[in-house]
């Protein structure tokens, strides 16, 4: 065993912690509101020493507000929690780690400019007698840790200089530093390969030998029953069920996963199929994708599936004119088209509703009148430079009365609403400029059950209007009830456009996995 | 009708609550203030502040020189940038105003064959020259990505530095009495609520003021939305550097002289004046008629810590912490706003 860090030991030794308590963490009716959104609704967890507990759910079930609560980033509104059967509370992530609790973020944290050494020891470096920084002493430990754990990186160089999958490396080896007893995993195999994926469950086997239990966040299927021992599940904040691994399939992982939602989704309805309208030709983005061909018709939906990073939404982006091509061609009506900037993709007839609310799609500070007018303005609703406010008014009255926003009035500030009525009012802006192709990135994301199936709703009914309609989604069940066609991406690459009577869910995770 | 009536009622004084412009707190300030130098005045010197005109008239001129740049400023900083190179370009557009204003037939003028000019001519050039500094900050910002604080603090010393070298650092006087005019009187005062009226109405009711409003707040979803965000930045600064120009412009009118060193520190009053006003350095929240109050409530602290005698110094100290108080005061009401 490496050096156990002085403050966990510390800790547990003033504690009084129970040593050989089965459960390392019990936590129970725990509860989590944002504004607008009950993130987590008398949920519990518990989790065993020397065990592998996933936590499995869709986007928006509440794994990660769970997570982020036990590793001190959040502190939940009431619940109890437990470590080693002693009722404690956590403020901080720093007081998660004395408490022996580490995790591994799914956005990596590392400092780019910064070698792998400063990273790993960061707040803990060892120092000489002056009170300096031991720099022979961080690298030799940071060569013990990597020995251990089997990484060939070399510890003095930067950050900035890894490949995402060592970044990946160096943060869980990180995690490993602390010797904590909790080791929190989101998703740690989302930017590796499968060699390393290999590689961290043997870590993750060795840990796990040595008494550390480790919660691992996962949405691929196969992982959790490779790794897991036991698996949680949830469904829109709330706590669905524990399951042994060894005791459930696949298809009851999806069920509980989806719940009653399968019913609940809206499928697209038959609509007649129109004339081509986008035709994408070998459109390329070095770096991030290549050679993207596919034609997109009146009244059609094409569904875009493929893992996080496959270059989905890269291709969006292109699109619309928010990261101009590299190469490859556009056609609008079978006419060349030169998109380099938003408003060029505007002219044509597109409008995109961004992957995410908060980044690039709300103006968090501003009313819901003002989140909505946003798209028009650049063409027309002004007279010598002033606003036509009172029709503009009546046309946002008119789409948040179709799109159901609730609201007091449209001069609520927007960050006042849930996701689901922001999602609506920024679907508003968009409809506003009465687009001719719709490109959706993940239009149901972080959106309660009720509001997704309005949405699903909107789509369909815009499409049997004649609008063409791209549409990204992580979730497959979503993909494949609404889309005619599924085009398929894996690592910036096409690798298949399946029909709607071929597409199943199998199908269409063997082609975005391969 | 009766259950419309019914689910109406309730909903009305909390909408009505929630509309009390936000300025109205900050006016609480402003008269608290002056209110407090009243009887201050009467218990230690002996006399009324505001009973006294022309003390008035001195505190709201210096004032409405600061506001005429805080009214582009304000923009700039709604926008989610800010501008450290106003006060340099009032010294610089000062100068060069100055130097076609001189009176005729001056033979030790700038330019001797330039003399007794109408007025319009170096007012033109004042404005002129703010538009193009102006408009060297916004397209710097724009289309090289350089942080705000940068190229702006460039321009704050490189606009200084032209102002001293187009006399090396001689002052201009002489002015023509035409020129002068336009300091006259209450006329600087007149030309700054000009200003903020026109481009209070700008930002309230015209799209290049939801455009600014929409940049600050997110402007990665201003440019999906198809707004050139470009093009909006590099317009915004270069009517701050205009308004920076007629401050030269109105300033040397009034003193009847270019200095190089005019300016001077303007340029962190006009921050001041908007933020005390309610505008979030952070961008897409503010209002002109906040950063008109915030300038008059720096003129009320000078002149009345002028008034009772205060050292210098000390008035430094206590504006400094105005300002920050008002920081953190706004920065509470956001928040709590933000939980409603």
């Amino acid at each position: 065993m490496g050096t156990l860090s002085p403050t966990t030991a510390e800790v547990l030794r003033e504690s009084g912690a129970i040593p050989k308590a089965e459960y390392l963490l019990e936590v129970a009716n725990v509860r989590k509101a944002f504004p607008g959104v009950l993130a987590l609704d008398d949920v519990q967890f518990r989790l065993k020493r020397g065990h592998v507990h996933a936590l499995m759910g869709e986007n928006g079930a509440g794994k990660s507000t769970l997570m982020k609560i036990i590793a001190g980033i959040y502190t939940p509104d009431s619940g109890s929690f437990r470590l080693k059967g002693l009722e404690i509370r956590l403020n901080s992530p720093l007081d998660a780690l004395r408490y022996g609790i580490a995790m591994i973020h799914q956005e990596l944290n590392l400092m780019a400019y910064m070698t792998v050494a400063e990273n790993i020891w960061l707040r803990r470096e060892p120092r000489n007698r002056l009170g300096f920084v031991d720099h022979g002493e961080m690298r030799r430990r940071t060569q013990a840790l990597f020995d251990r754990l089997e990484i060939d990186i070399d510890p003095e160089i930067e950050v900035l200089d890894l490949s995402v999958a060592s970044r990946q490396m160096v943060e869980i080896a990180k995690a490993v530093s602390y010797d904590s007893d909790i080791l929190i995993m989101d998703e740690p195999t989302s930017a590796i390969t499968e060699k390393e994926v290999a590689h961290l469950f043997r870590i993750i086997r060795a840990l796990k030998a040595e008494g550390k239990g480790i919660v691992y966040i996962t949405h691929k299927m196969n992982e959790l029953f490779e790794i897991a021992d036991e698996v949680s599940v949830f469904r829109d904040g709330k706590f669905v069920g524990e399951y042994e691994a060894s005791a459930v399939t696949r298809d009851d992982i999806i069920k509980l996963m989806v719940g009653r939602e399968v019913t609940q989704m809206f499928p697209k309805q038959d609509v007649p199929i129109g004339d081509v309208i986008l035709s994408v030709k070998n459109l390329t983005l070095d770096g991030r994708f290549h050679d993207i061909s596919f034609d997109l018709r009146k009244g059609e939906i094409l569904g875009l599936a493929g893992l996080v990073g496959s270059g989905r939404s890269n291709v969006a982006e292109t699109l619309f004119g928010v990261t101009p091509a590299t190469s490859g061609q556009i056609f609008i009506d079978g006419k060349e088209i030169v998109v380099r900037n938003p408003g060029q993709a505007m002219d044509a007839g597109m409008a995109f509703l961004t992957e995410d609310r908060k980044e690039s799609g709300c103006f968090l500070l501003l009313d819901i009148t003002a989140n909505m007018q946003a798209a028009i303005l650049r063409r027309g609703y002004s007279r010598a430079g002033f606003v036509q406010q009172g029709e503009i008014d009546k046309l946002c009255e008119a789409q948040a009365a179709r799109l159901r926003v609730r609201t007091p009035d449209l001069h609520e500030p927007i960050m006042n609403l849930s996701g689901g009525n922001q999602q609506k009012v920024l679907i508003a802006r968009w409809l506003l400029t009465n687009p001719r192709i719709l490109i959706l990135d993940e239009p149901t994301r972080g959106v309660d059950v009720g509001a997704k199936a309005e949405i699903h709703r909107f789509v369909s009914e815009l499409a049997a209007q004649g609008v063409a309609v791209l549409m990204i989604s992580s979730e497959l069940p979503e993909v494949l009830g609404m889309s005619d066609r599924v085009l398929v991406m894996h690592e910036g690459r096409m690798t298949g456009l399946v029909d709607r009577k071929d597409a199943t869910q199998v199908k269409i995770m063997e082609l975005a996995a391969q | 009708m009766s259950e419309q009536a019914l689910s109406a009622a309730p909903a009305e004084p909390k909408r009505r609550a929630r509309r009390l412009p936000p300025e109205l707190s900050i006016l609480g300030v402003m008269i608290g203030m002056m209110l407090l130098f009243e009887a201050l005045g009467w218990l230690i010197v002996g006399q009324s502040f505001m009973a006294n005109p022309l003390r008035l008239k001195i505190m709201i001129l210096q004032e409405s020189e600061i506001g005429i740049i805080a009214v582009g400023v304000t923009q700039i900083i709604i926008m989610g940038g800010i501008d450290l190179s106003s006060g340099s370009l009032v010294g610089m557009t000062a100068m060069l105003a100055a130097s076609l204003a001189q009176r005729e037939g001056y033979t030790h003028a700038i330019y001797p064959g330039l003399t007794g000019l109408n007025p319009l001519f170096p007012v033109l050039a004042g404005l002129a020259g703010g538009l193009v500094a102006g408009a060297v900050n916004g397209s710097l910002i724009a289309y090289t990505k350089i942080p705000p604080f940068i190229a702006t603090l460039g321009m704050m010393v490189s606009a200084r530095g032209v102002a001293d070298w187009y006399t090396d650092g001689q002052p201009i006087g002489n002015l023509s009495d035409d020129y002068a005019a336009i300091g006259a009187g209450w006329w600087p005062v007149i030309i700054f609520l000009m200003m903020a009226f026109i481009f209070h109405i700008a930002l309230r009711y015209t799209r290049y003021g939801k455009f600014t409003y929409a940049i600050g707040a997110n402007p990665l979803a201003a440019r999906v939305s198809g707004i050139n965000v470009e093009r909006h930045i590099v317009v915004v600064y270069t009517i701050a550097g205009v308004l920076s120009g007629l401050c030269g412009v109105v300033h040397t009118a009034r003193a009847i002289s270019g200095q190089a060193g005019v300016g001077a520190g303007f340029e962190l009053d006009a921050i001041a004046a908007a933020v005390i006003g309610g505008t979030s350095l952070s961008g897409g929240v503010g209002r002109l008629t906040g950063t008109v109050i915030g300038a008059v409530i720096l003129g009320v602290l000078t002149s009345g810590f002028t008034f009772l005698n205060v050292d210098a110094h000390y008035q430094e100290i206590i504006k400094g912490v105005v300002i920050v108080a008002a920081v953190i005061a706004d920065q509470y009401r956001q928040r709590r706003r933000r939980k409603v």
